[in-house]
């Protein structure tokens, strides 16, 4: 670490990690739920763990998102942070905001909380991982502004990279298609349909450029391969990123009363997306077997690795299975969608950011180059556990879906959703069980933050 | 990645790709826009469905229910359940009724949101309003 005030991305990085911890719990809750439809009920329903696992989920990754910012982009800059006060107060903010937000869903009566915050005057909740209160949303803005400002102001003042310059492009994307979950219009068509610009031109658009950013930087630390090279590959994946995930948001417009073309255009350009991710894979790779120097933090590059491999298998593979809109008139909405959104979001975004946790950590903390060598095999081993069992997950969740699709609406009688629901119960024991797996691997990764001593720098 | 295929040439196709991609899909939005009349009928979107868009938000349906395949995969589909329910409002209203405040036991069940008849007739008209959007004959059967 060469500037000081990079440190600041450490609290990001403790609080993205204890909501993981709490979006986990709430994902096994949920998964009972599937299997034992009474637990917890009525004090916490179905709809409020979701709430809770989803939420926890999207302010974890931007906590990382940010802190990672904050880490890179000093370094990056070649100068200190334009105001580390600053980055901690809005920590503190979004910290407060997102823990009120989610005591509130557990405490509250969702309906009781829509009147308390003023829900009537503009209406934003209720609608699918933007259930947030709209003072909660305002919050996010005034967070995100803030720090915008505060990483523009250091980009301006330093050196200005390509990494740099993509991740904020990415963020100042983020912050700017998030506006639009301020639009909620009574036509439920319009509201659709403009819900994913926030939805997907977030997660397949400006996401996927922080997460190339992350994965680039990351990747010159620990490889030393020619920066040059680095950003070449980062400009073309981000290139064929936006080529393909722009009119790829098409795949969303089949079923929710947008005109026809939208299957042939959403079907050929969602059918590329898996491209870019495939280069990610490849890059990654590439740079690895070029490298120049051999990284104490072996962790970091399995993560880096890791990365590679599970977004294109999850967010390009399991992706391209039920996109084309011959094939997805029968899967949307099935458990399909649901074993894609696990993979894809563990393989990028997750993935990405224990990445750049697992190497800049060490080195806030003090450490020569990375950890000792009994946390980094604790570490690999909570690697190995978290990834092995969101595959066995996604297949599970698979093998319903296929169930699902047959039963519910391929065959010649299709069955009432709850009668199939039954049928397919053993596939939802199977994920609960693995999801208990994946627990044991995150405990065993946040084991590996409390093992002494480190590694000398390369 | 070699030779002639620059870093520039790299940045330029991103910057490129990505102002024409997002402009070409700006225009097609806007001719969505102007075709999306004819298929959401929104000529019956009068004050009941404005009211039961709000009540099926307020009451976070779409935690637990899909509406027109999106939304949680736990509890059926809505988009359709008008028409399942024998495009009868009044089989709608009655559902979300009689459910118990203490659940089923073992069982997955909708809570009780103890709504006023106000909502429950509101919610119902919004849900048979979906039902007609032209969604391009979603779901595949009347089981969602």
């Amino acid at each position: 670490m060469q500037y000081q005030s990079q440190s600041v991305a450490k609290l990001y990085f403790v609080a993205a990690i204890a909501l993981f911890v709490a979006q986990i719990l709430f994902g096994l809750i949920m998964g009972l739920q599937y299997v034992m439809g009474d637990f917890l009920f009525p004090e916490i329903p179905f709809n409020v763990a979701r709430m809770v696992h989803t939420n926890a989920l999207i302010v974890w990754l931007l906590m990382g998102f940010m802190g990672a910012a904050y880490y890179m982009i000093p370094e990056e800059a070649e100068t200190e942070l334009h105001s580390p006060g600053l980055a901690v107060a809005l920590f503190w903010i979004f910290l407060a905001a997102a823990g009120a937000t989610v005591l509130a869903y557990l405490t509250i009566n969702y309906a009781d909380l829509a009147k308390l915050t003023g829900n009537d005057m503009l209406p934003t909740m209720g609608r699918e991982f933007l259930e947030q209160p709209t003072i909660t949303k305002i919050g996010i803005v005034v967070v995100a502004l803030g720090f915008l400002f505060n990483i523009g102001m250091t980009v301006l003042k330093g050196r200005k990279t390509t990494i740099n310059l993509v991740m904020l492009i990415g963020l100042v994307g983020l912050a700017v298609f998030f506006l639009f979950s301020f639009y909620n219009p009574s036509n439920l068509v319009l509201d659709k349909y403009f819900w994913w610009w926030t939805v997907h031109l977030w997660v397949e658009g400006v996401w996927e450029l922080i997460l190339g950013s992350i994965l680039a930087y990351v990747l010159i630390k620990t490889t030393g391969v020619d920066r040059e090279v680095i950003e070449k590959w980062l400009y073309i994946i981000i290139a064929m990123t936006l080529i393909t995930g722009i009119l790829g948001t098409g795949h969303h417009y089949y079923w929710i009363g947008a005109p026809e073309y939208w299957q042939v255009l959403g079907s050929v350009f969602s059918a590329m997306e898996p491209i870019p991710f495939f280069m990610m894979t490849l890059f990654a790779f590439n740079m690895v077997n070029q490298r120049r120097r051999e990284h104490p933090n072996k962790a970091a590059v399995l993560w880096a690795l890791g990365t590679g491999v599970m977004a294109f298998l999850g967010a390009g593979v399991w992706g391209f299975l039920h996109t084309l809109a011959p094939v997805n008139y029968y899967t949307h909405g099935s458990q399909i969608t649901a074993a894609h959104g696990h993979m894809a979001f563990y393989g990028a975004y997750v993935m990405v950011v224990l990445t750049i946790i697992s190497y800049a950590m060490p080195l806030m903390r003090g450490r020569a180059g990375a950890n000792s060598n009994k946390a980094q095999v604790v570490e690999m081993w909570s690697f190995w556990l978290m990834t092995v069992s969101i595959v066995f997950i996604t297949l599970f969740l698979t093998g319903a879906g296929i169930l699902q699709v047959w039963l519910q609406r391929y065959s010649e009688s299709p069955l009432p959703f709850m009668v199939v629901q039954e049928k397919i119960a053993l596939f939802y024991w199977l994920r609960e069980i693995t999801g208990l797996v994946f627990l044991a691997g995150l405990v065993l990764y946040i084991m590996s933050f409390f093992i002494k001593g480190d590694e000398k720098a390369a | 990645m070699s030779g002639a295929f620059t870093k520039s040439t790299a940045r330029n196709i991103f910057y490129g790709g990505s102002v024409f991609f997002f402009l070409l899909f700006v225009v097609l939005t806007f001719d969505t826009m102007k075709t999306l009349p004819e298929r959401d009928h929104r000529e019956n979107i009068n004050e009941q469905v404005i009211l039961g868009k709000k009540v099926w938000e307020d009451h976070n349906c779409i935690g637990c229910h899909t509406l027109m395949g999106e939304g949680a995969y736990f509890a059926p589909e809505l988009a359709n359940v008008y028409d399942r329910f024998g495009q009868s409002k009044e089989a709608i209203v009655a559902f979300i009724k009689s459910r118990p405040a203490e659940g089923v036991p073992g069982r997955r069940s909708m809570p009780q949101f103890n709504m006023s008849d106000e909502e429950l007739e509101a919610v119902a008209e919004f849900l048979k309003w979906t039902s007609e959007i032209n969604d391009a004959n979603w779901p595949p059967n009347i089981q969602g």
